[in-house]
């Protein structure tokens, strides 16, 4: 291979960290990884160790994966890719039980489903499959943390305007209660499952009336 | 019998996979775009849900649990497995999937196209794998409990596609602001549809 080398961080390769951030964000424009997206992010601080969980488990399958792509049968590779996403979740779940035992017993099933995340086995077959490992890294880091940008707004207003508090801390003076004298109240009904969908519609419809060249015919 | 029949409700309309924990999202924003499509789909859920579940039921019973591998002599009584089973609940719902898909293919060529990337993704519908880690949580006592709640919520993922693609096949003749079209009003939705089934969270059966 004569070809010149390519620095590390070429543009060209710092388009994969920074494209899926905006205008291929796995969540709001791939429609992958929504399940866990909505389920953990009532309140902040799930929503961003679930972020951070995702963003490793996918950079390092990703890596992993393009590593040893060429060696892969491809009728066995679901079970392959399967078999190093699960092992990886693993090593995660455990950290997480040793480190921050209050949030894994938040999460509960959701660090499981890590495996079952689309945004994991999408990248996988669409990207690790065909790149170098390098590359493939980039590619699930850039799409890890779409996810987790996504996560994180949704967190923080969910958390905010459900409960006045953010990452745990007051964020609400206590006097505008009502029960205090005053005129505001939380609005629990965020805080329900199903208002994360009609948040990340919401989300959608900005995202989408500022690029209009994602709009659906 | 009546336990039974509790568990089977309460799993297919008050734990409703899509509209309480909103498992196996993906497919159901991506495959509901028309009636028929989302009936292959959901029957195969329901298949693949009420195998798999009581799979993993014994697999957790007799292997995996702590104290599990006690009919193998004293000396495992102590031994617990549960680290493994993402690892080993994956492959049994892969292996599945496979078997699901080659039936499909064989017998019904035109649903196995229509389906297309979906139905070996059902491997990785997060309904599916949900259901069993549910089932594990919950330690349901026998296996009769676990495999009507695997039916149970397979049923009410198969309603909750259904009725999703039934609204958006109505929805091709109205007037939806452009951002929001397609995927953005599907959100909104399931987000309506979940705001109205919570109405069974009441109901103590």
């Amino acid at each position: 291979m004569s070809k010149e080398r390519e620095p590390l961080f070429s543009a060209k390769n710092m388009k994969l960290i920074t494209g899926p951030l905006n205008m291929s964000n796995p969540v709001t424009v791939q429609i992958l990884g929504i399940c866990s997206a909505l389920a953990v992010t009532a309140k902040l601080k799930p929503a961003f160790v679930m972020a951070l969980s995702v963003t490793i488990v996918t950079a390092f399958s990703n890596l992993i994966i393009s590593c040893i792509r060429k060696t892969i049968p491809s009728r066995i590779r679901i079970i392959v890719q399967l078999v190093v996403v699960a092992a990886l979740v693993i090593l995660v779940d455990q950290v997480l039980k040793a480190f921050v035992y209050d949030v894994s017993k938040q999460l509960s099933v959701f660090v499981g489903l890590i495996i079952t995340n689309c945004i994991i086995m999408g990248r996988l077959e669409a990207f690790a499959l065909g790149n170098t490992p390098w590359r493939s890294f980039l590619d699930g880091i850039g799409n890890g943390m779409g996810y987790g940008v996504i996560l994180l707004v949704l967190g923080f207003f969910r958390e905010l305007l459900g409960a006045g508090t953010l990452w745990g801390y007051k964020v609400i003076p206590d006097s505008w209660y009502i029960a205090n004298g005053g005129f505001y109240s939380n609005n629990a009904l965020v805080l329900l499952p199903p208002m994360a969908l009609v948040c990340v519609g919401l989300i959608i419809w900005i995202h989408r009336s500022r690029n209009k060249s994602l709009i659906e015919k | 019998m009546e336990n039974l029949l509790n568990i089977f409700v309460k799993s297919m309309f008050i734990d409703n996979m899509v509209f309480a924990y909103f498992f196996g999202m993906c497919s159901f924003i991506a495959v509901s775009k028309s009636v028929k499509t989302a009936m292959g789909l959901g029957i195969a859920v329901v298949f693949v849900m009420g195998v798999t579940v009581p799979l993993n039921y014994l697999l957790n019973e007799y292997l995996l649990g702590p104290g599990a591998l006690s009919w193998l002599g004293p000396d495992f009584a102590k031994v617990d497995l549960n680290f493994l089973s993402f690892i080993i609940f994956i492959a049994v719902i892969a292996s599945f999937t496979q078997l699901v898909e080659m039936i499909v293919e064989k017998f019904a060529p035109a649903l196995y196209n229509q389906l297309g990337i979906f139905l070996p993704l059902i491997a990785v519908n997060c309904a599916i794998m949900g259901a069993s880690l549910f089932m594990q949580e919950r330690a349901y006592p026998t296996i009769g409990e676990a495999t009507v709640f695997g039916l149970g919520s397979g049923i009410g993922w198969w309603l909750a596609i259904v009725s999703m693609a039934a609204i958006r096949e109505k929805m091709a003749y109205s007037h939806v602001p452009a951002p929001l079209k397609g995927v953005g009003i599907t959100f909104i939705l399931t987000g309506l549809m979940g705001i109205a089934f919570m109405t069974f969270l009441g109901i103590q059966l």
